[in-house]
């Protein structure tokens, strides 16, 4: 009886319906200034926490290192060089040569490419088989969750280093299977965080609109249920990173990770352990840089997620660092 | 009214298996709903009343939940239906507004993609004709320079807007039956008389069939065309909206009625309620599934045998064995029946206009 109206009527009917708008909206809307997107909002209270910043930058100024190692090395990697052993740092080595005679800054620099690039990869695949396992254990719940749940539980008890060592000794060590391992080795955290959100979002009354008009269970996944887990998962990763670089240098130091001549901190640590008498720079420098740049993932995570809880944000906003709306 | 009902539903069951055993919420219901007409359905918390119009289109969690019976929308039975097919009919031919404006949007879209989604879905429309319409019904609701507010998130809007926002998202689709489950409850009365006001007007404009939940037996009385009161599942009143109101006859709705708070009454000051709580779905009592709280207990048969839905005439039906005393009855009812006046046009036009235009400058920024 009402198929002859998929058509809204037009505005031209009767105006026994006031049009004007303002003829009944008692409610008053805040001014809001202009609006900022929620991505730049965020960048602002991250800014405006000085630790994070400061991760921030270093990080940026870690990736750029990874990206141009090639124009920054001072002698080719893997260039031996007996007759200068275990010399100090100077002019010409910044940070002394190791025991074959290499720059330890350059291999340090070149370091930088490997384990950002195993970090980077690792985690990839770790977000995203993660976030997939618990979205759908989380939406769908029942046998499925129980299941992942258990699975993941599991996965939890193996101590993480224990775990990578046995999927490599597995699958031979490599650079490559060092990434799938660290990747296995992370999903379940995702997994977890993303069911934990999810299981809370499933019950918003927004889900339930939405299916209320017609949605189905992919879309709502997709397009409702991901969007609203994201700030959780963010921080996820950024703190995964520092864990995997630690993790790929823990591999390569017990010689199940990445392989000579690659020059991995981790690996580079390894050589200097035997040497630790003839050099205090063959430790100090790779150390140096495991410290530094999982000090900065830890930071920018930890900023990350004080800038995308809404409590939080709520509080920093008062203190009026982020400025803008409230809410 | 003679005309063949949009939505039939005969004798609904909804339960969900429990660690407790089987919670029985909806057992055994009944309407008719016609087009243009206006049916509220009234009862406590977990009488079944939200439970009902969800299971039609089964949005409850299916695998604990189970549902019997026949939903007949037009000449379709949705019951049988799989989840694949019912996509077609949410939204598009059975629309829902839900209790609360502040959680019923998704924070994270601005509101004209959300407003949209429906329209994606089931209208076969270009992106120039959804974006029109989209508009089209922002100003319908009521609210201001609709195509600057398309992009606008939730957390922009007011209480009340966002209520709006949510009734042109329900009725995004034009659906033959509006279920509106406790669309006022989180609003102040102001707001509350303008969406009561708004979905009146758009249901005789649009002609649609709207259901109204709520547990307010004060807001119905204004609204109704016809009231179903609900308890433990089942309809223990149900009559056109002037007989309930000219004389309840269910202790339960008599119950209700003076259960309700009456404004500026100084001789009545403590509140009457309902001693005792709603049973649970899971361990409904013996006989008459009310009768451990009633106070006008008055039959032997209560405690055991389960009254029947009796007509009583004019399609009054009640299910008891008994009829609360008439003096009495009345005396709740005539308290119960605060009318929200959707306030006079004129007095809520001027005080909006001026308001509006307050608004509607600092909106536009």
């Amino acid at each position: 009886m009402s198929d002859d109206r998929p058509d809204q009527p037009p505005s031209d009917e009767p105006a026994e319906e006031p049009r004007q708008p303002s003829a009944e909206q008692p409610e008053l809307e805040r001014p809001e200034g202009e609006h900022r997107p929620q991505w730049r909002q965020t960048l602002a209270i991250l800014l405006s926490n000085r630790a994070a910043a400061v991760g921030l930058v270093v990080l940026i100024v870690m990736v750029l290192t990874a990206v141009f190692a090639d124009q920054l090395i001072r002698f080719p990697i893997n260039e031996d060089n007996i007759a200068n052993r275990f010399a100090p740092p100077s002019a010409d080595h910044w940070f002394g040569t190791d025991d074959l005679g290499r720059d330890v800054y350059s291999r340090v620099v070149m370091g930088a490419r490997v384990s950002l690039q195993v970090a980077a990869i690792s985690v990839t695949i770790s977000l995203v088989a993660g976030t997939l396992l618990g979205l759908i254990a989380g939406y769908r719940g029942g046998w499925l969750d129980t299941v992942t749940m258990r699975a993941v539980d599991v996965a939890f008890a193996f101590p993480a280093v224990l775990l990578a060592i046995a999927l490599v000794a597995v699958f031979g060590p490599s650079l490559r299977n060092t990434m799938i391992a660290i990747g296995i080795v992370f999903t379940p955290i995702f997994a977890r965080v993303v069911r934990g959100s999810v299981l809370s979002v499933r019950e918003d009354l927004y889900i339930r609109a939405i299916r209320s008009l017609g949605a189905s269970d992919g879309r709502i996944i997709l397009r409702h249920v991901l969007p609203n887990v994201a700030a959780p998962v963010i921080v996820q990763t950024s703190l995964s990173l520092a864990f995997a670089i630690l993790l790929e240098a823990a591999l390569s130091f017990v010689g199940a990770g990445v392989q000579r001549p690659t020059p991995a901190w981790g690996l580079m640590l390894a050589d200097a352990q035997r040497f630790i008498a003839q050099g205090w720079w063959l430790s100090v420098f790779p150390g140096m840089a495991i410290f530094v740049t999982v000090m900065a993932f830890n930071l920018m995570g930890d900023g990350l997620r004080d800038a995308l809880d809404p409590r939080q944000r709520t509080l920093i906003e008062a203190r009026g660092a982020g400025g803008g709306e409230d809410e | 009214m003679a005309d063949d009902p949009i939505l039939s539903v005969r004798d609904l069951h909804v339960s969900f298996r429990t660690k407790r055993g089987l919670a029985r919420v909806v057992r055994g219901l009944d309407y008719d709903l016609h087009a243009g007409e206006t049916l509220a359905i009234v009862g406590e918390s977990g009488s079944g009343k939200s439970v009902s119009t969800l299971a039609m289109t089964k949005l409850i969690p299916m695998p604990p939940g189970q549902v019997s019976g026949e939903v007949w929308l037009g000449d379709d039975d949705l019951v049988p239906l799989s989840e694949k097919h019912l996509l077609h009919y949410r939204g598009r031919r059975i629309g829902y507004v839900f209790q609360d404006p502040m959680t019923s949007l998704n924070p994270v879209h601005p509101i004209g993609r959300q407003l949209t989604e429906g329209m994606r879905y089931h209208l076969e429309l270009s992106d120039e004709e959804i974006r029109e319409r989209a508009i089209d019904l922002l100003q319908k609701v009521g609210i201001p320079s609709p195509e600057k507010r398309l992009d606008d998130y939730p957390h922009q809007f007011s209480g009340g807007m966002r209520q709006r926002v949510v009734i042109a998202i329900g009725l995004s689709c034009d659906p033959e039956v509006l279920v509106a489950d406790e669309a006022t409850t989180a609003l102040d009365v102001t707001t509350q008389a303008q969406i009561v006001e708004l979905i009146g007007r758009l249901q005789d404009e649009l002609g649609m069939g709207v259901i109204w939940i709520t547990h307010d037996l004060g807001v119905v009385a204004g609204i109704a065309d016809r009231v179903l009161v609900m308890y433990a599942g089942q309809v223990v009143e149900a009559a056109d909206v002037d007989a309930l109101y000219a004389r309840p006859r269910h202790p339960y709705t008599v119950g209700l009625m003076r259960s309700l708070p009456v404004l500026g009454d100084l001789e009545r000051r403590d509140l009457a309620s309902i001693p005792g709580l709603p049973p649970s779905p899971t361990a409904l009592p013996e006989g008459c599934a009310f009768h451990p709280r009633c106070a006008f207990r008055d039959d032997d048969r209560c405690a055991t045998e389960a009254p029947p839905l009796r007509d009583i005439g004019d399609g009054h039906l009640i299910r008891s064995f008994y009829e609360v005393p008439e003096e009495i009855a009345q005396e709740a009812a005539a308290e119960a029946r605060i009318e929200i006046e959707p306030p006079d046009a004129d007095d809520v036009g001027d005080a909006a206009a001026e308001v509006g235009s307050r608004s509607g400058r600092g909106g536009e920024t």
